[in-house]
């Protein structure tokens, strides 16, 4: 403690750099016969920040703890978040385009400005996460700062107040005693009829409601942090699992970020689209120039978990957890994590089929069916027929130098080099093969590949998910709310009552709602023939 | 059923424009009767929210009745919204008026949700089937709350404006008075365009034209207002032949962007007009004509509604906007939040009101600087309900 503290003639000894007894509430500084109203802000109590300010820690401590700094940073944030919607982030442009030339592409100069000074990823920049961490500590040291010495002062409060301190309140009324002014006793009745908390000592009254309304800002700014923390709880390992799973109708996958416990198997993947008919949405639908409008996107999922180790080069044995048809807006949800229905593929391609025909004669020699994610090498035919696959591009074109090549794995355009081996041609024919085309490269051939069906499946787009933020975002978020409703709905008021031979003085205090705090005051003051009291802010105009 | 649904909305605005009037009257106090000035307010502020009631209340019967005739809250485009949205800021001056009884915040405040309600009707008001993102519970709880957070957030921007027309020197042009009639004009231009929407759509006008798009794609876009700037290269196709009186600058790009031009245009000059008239009527500034009716205004009190009106909506907002929104995104998009333009303009506002707070409870803004923060509040609101649904667009594009 420092030896600077101000002992007030009351007797308490107040920390040094107090305006207002914490006890007594006489006021420390200034003139004491002062007119002008005192500055009840945190109860006249010493802040670190008001008092301390030499170090360069008091420095630090007195930047963050400053509201007016605090302002300057949520305008700045403000003003960030609000430019980085201009344009499209980066990951809402569309996929697989370059956002070197997109922005310019697409918004020109500004497009191209945009993306030089890195605002398409504006809320991954570092500067954006300095302006987040500098809200952090501004909250908990502009709270702290003010939380503590506003308490204690709360807490020391005493009944009877120092006489300047009445006066100089917002609300002050003088009532001169007659025969029909009421005893302390009436006026205490008529207090706590307002649901006040009343104390007595020595003639006076002290009446005080909702203090814990002054909590509110630091409970919600506690929430607020708390919030903060679960964000960056998001950067540890093993926090968040964010991952992309394509399934395939009838297949069975491995769900990934799961580390390998779980498989998931779709049963199907089902589109269904509204009635272009239905009377209701008849309108709205054909104003709306689409051709339908979905109504349901769903993949009948199954989840397994494996059972024990699984050995190399054996299927793992599985046991079936449940099923769940996922749906957007209901993913089914396991052990922390939940799979997602985001995206689908419909009618993608599975198995192409091919007759090996003769051309002179027009007769099949024999039939193969391509798995088109997994071709085989060769495909027997009896007879000494076969087929030999020599190149496959599952998504097939032409590449700048006019050379088949493929965009990606993914059998969109399927495309075959195949080479026919027949008794007659033991080296085989080599043959073109994709979607009505079929070209002979290397000459003339005797046989051909005829394209006989594809079969297709749907596919589904999930996304898997864990995130074990969410408690402590949602405990962040329960607080805050909590928080300001408790300072915002309900108002701190404090009335102090002096009672002497000659006259009765009634101070009034809120933290806010000064115009409910004056119709109470009116209500007691009918009720109780005390003198309303005085706005003296109003006054002094 | 939608039909009953739609004709009840149109009796209510009826209402709320009757109200409106009543209203207005109270505060003539001597001017209208010889009558005792605070019974003369007392009764007509009587009547006025008795209207605003009954208006409320066929607002409420055509939102029951649009629900059961669609299946779904009918807060899933932007007319249903925005039509919840003025409704939303009726209830919540009917709540303030039951605190405070102050007949000004009404002069004020019903004209504004009459205005937002008008605006709503341009908008396409077929009832839409829901999309599998918008097909949950979350829907009717998230909008509902968020749009009732920003109700009650408007009526502080109705007190500011009281305050400001109340306040701001009318004797000399100043900063002030120049921005209280940008404000009066940004008001009047909505309305001028609802009547502009309203009438073109009424004679049924129409034009097509079509234009290659910067991803070398063919659109076709269509005008319900006649075309003074029209597409970059575009072609005539059908409909009126009206225009282009000229091309939209090439770096407007977007499917839409020569289009929403267009609208912007007819906006601010039919805003002008309409202004313009006013302002011959009245031959001096609409602010300074209004000023006299509020001499008997309390300002400190319009000034305590203003706060009380953000004190009571913040918290409502934050859950409507941010912690409901988060929850359902959660469920929906996977992620609770994703940067999207409408969740970061949700910030934005929760940002703003925070500031606002914080510069009114610890660093003394009160009155007109306040009243001012009120006003720039409503406009980030309208700017998160009209520009980023129109112009920027993001997951929450439905309309």
């Amino acid at each position: 403690m420092s030896n600077k503290n101000i002992t007030c003639e009351c007797g308490h000894v107040n920390p040094y750099g107090t305006e207002i007894c914490e006890v007594c509430g006489k006021p420390l500084k200034g003139d004491l016969d002062s007119k002008q109203l005192l500055n009840m802000r945190y109860e006249g109590s010493a802040r670190r920040s008001q008092t301390y300010k030499t170090t360069i820690i008091d420095k630090i401590w007195n930047f963050f703890s400053s509201v007016k700094v605090g302002i300057w940073i949520i305008i700045l944030l403000l003003v960030a978040s609000a430019i980085g919607t201009i344009f499209p982030q980066e990951m809402y442009i569309p996929p697989l385009s370059d956002p070197t030339v997109y922005y310019k592409e697409q918004y020109g100069v500004l497009g191209q400005l945009y993306y030089d000074l890195g605002f398409h990823n504006l809320y991954g920049s570092w500067w954006y996460m300095l302006l987040i961490a500098a809200l952090g500590l501004s909250l908990i040291v502009a709270s702290l700062d003010r939380f503590i010495p506003l308490y204690r002062s709360l807490k020391k409060q005493r009944v009877i107040r120092h006489e300047s301190f009445m006066k100089r309140q917002k609300y002050f009324g003088v009532t001169e005693v007659n025969e029909n002014t009421p005893d302390l006793q009436g006026i205490k009745e008529a207090l706590e009829k307002k649901r006040y908390k009343v104390k007595e000592e020595e003639g006076h009254l002290f009446a005080e409601k909702n203090r814990f309304s002054r909590w509110g800002p630091y409970v919600n700014h506690i929430g607020l942090i708390l919030f903060l923390i679960g964000g960056m709880l998001r950067f540890f390992p093993g926090m968040y699992v964010d991952e992309v799973l394509w399934l395939r109708e009838g297949e069975t996958e491995k769900i990934k970020g799961t580390e390998e416990a779980y498989y998931l198997q779709s049963d199907g993947f089902i589109l269904e689209t509204y009635d272009n008919n239905d009377e209701k949405f008849k309108n709205a639908i054909e104003e709306s120039g689409q051709a339908a409008v979905a109504k349901n996107y769903q993949t009948d999922a199954v989840l397994y978990k494996q059972v024990g180790e699984r050995v190399a080069g054996t299927d793992p044995e599985l046991e079936k957890v449940k099923e769940h048809p996922i749906q957007v807006n209901k993913p089914l949800k396991f052990d922390g994590y939940a799979i997602y229905q985001v995206d689908y593929k419909l009618n993608e391609l599975q198995t192409m089929s091919f007759t090996m025909d003769n051309k002179d004669t027009g007769e099949s020699v024999g039939d193969l069916s391509i798995n088109l994610y997994n071709p085989d090498k060769s495909y027997d035919l009896d007879n000494g027929y076969r087929v030999e696959v020599m190149d496959y591009f599952p998504d097939f074109e032409f590449n700048d130098k006019g050379e088949p090549t493929t965009k990606s794995k993914i059998p969109n355009n399927p495309a075959f080099i195949l080479n026919m081996v027949s008794p007659e041609h033991p080296d085989g024919e080599v043959a073109f093969v994709a979607i009505k085309q079929n070209l002979e490269p290397l000459g003339e051939n005797d046989y051909k590949m005829s394209f006989q069906n594809v079969d297709t499946k749907n596919v589904s787009g999930l996304v898997v998910r864990k995130d074990n933020t969410l408690w402590i975002l949602a405990i962040g978020g329960a607080i805050f709310m909590i928080g300001v409703i408790q300072g915002m709905y309900w108002n701190h008021r404090r009335i102090w009552v002096r009672r002497t031979d000659k006259d009765i003085w009634l101070s009034s205090h809120t933290n806010k709602n000064w115009y409910g705090l004056k119709r109470e005051l009116e209500s007691i003051s009918t009720q109780t023939g005390l003198q309303m009291p005085i706005d003296q802010a109003e006054q002094k105009k | 059923m939608a039909q009953l649904s739609s004709n009840l909305l149109y009796v209510a605005f009826f209402i709320y424009f009757a109200a409106s009037i009543v209203f207005a009257i109270s505060l003539f106090g001597r001017k209208w009767r010889k009558s005792d000035e605070e019974s003369h307010a007392k009764k007509w502020g009587m009547w006025g929210f008795i209207l605003s009631t009954v208006g409320f209340l066929f607002q409420l019967s055509y939102f029951i009745t649009r629900w059961i005739a669609a299946g779904h809250a009918p807060v899933s485009n932007l007319f249903e919204f925005t039509t919840f949205f003025g409704m939303a800021m009726v209830f919540a001056f009917l709540i303030i008026y039951l605190i405070y009884r102050s007949n000004v915040i009404g002069v004020f405040a019903m004209p504004v949700a009459i205005i937002v309600i008008a605006y709503a009707s341009v908008f396409p008001s077929d009832i839409q089937p829901l999309i599998p993102a918008l097909q949950s519970n979350w829907l009717k709880i998230h909008v509902t709350t968020a749009a009732l957070g920003e109700g009650i957030l408007a009526i502080s921007f109705a007190a500011g404006l009281v305050y400001l027309v109340k306040t701001v020197n009318q004797k000399k042009a100043s900063k002030s008075t120049f921005w209280l009639e940008f404000v009066m004009y940004s008001l009047i231009s909505t309305i001028a365009f609802v009547i502009l929407s309203l009438g073109f759509e009424a004679a049924g006008y129409s034009s097509t034209y079509q234009f290659v798009d910067q991803n070398e794609q063919q659109v076709t876009v269509d005008y319900t207002l006649p075309a003074l700037a029209g597409p970059t290269d575009g072609q005539y196709v059908s409909g009126n032949e009206f225009g282009p009186l000229f091309e939209a600058p090439s770096w407007m790009k977007g499917e839409k962007a020569a289009h929403k031009l267009n609208t912007l245009i007819w906006s601010i000059v039919g805003g002008l007009v309409l202004y313009g008239l006013i302002r011959l009527v009245l031959r001096k500034r609409i602010g300074a004509a209004i000023q006299p009716a509020l001499k008997n205004v309390n300002e400190e009190l319009v000034d305590e509604i203003q706060y009380r009106a953000v004190a009571i909506g913040f918290p409502v907002f934050t859950l409507g906007a941010l912690i409901f929104a988060m929850i359902w995104a959660q469920a929906a998009w996977t992620r609770f939040w994703g940067w999207d333009p409408k969740e970061v303009w949700a910030l934005v506002t929760f940002l703003f009101y925070a500031a606002y707070l914080h510069l009114r409870l610890s660093r003394g803004w009160q009155g007109e600087k306040s009243a001012w923060l009120a006003v720039v509040g409503f406009v980030i609101i309208m700017l998160n309900l009209v520009v980023v649904n129109l112009v920027i667009s993001g997951l929450h594009s439905y309309a």
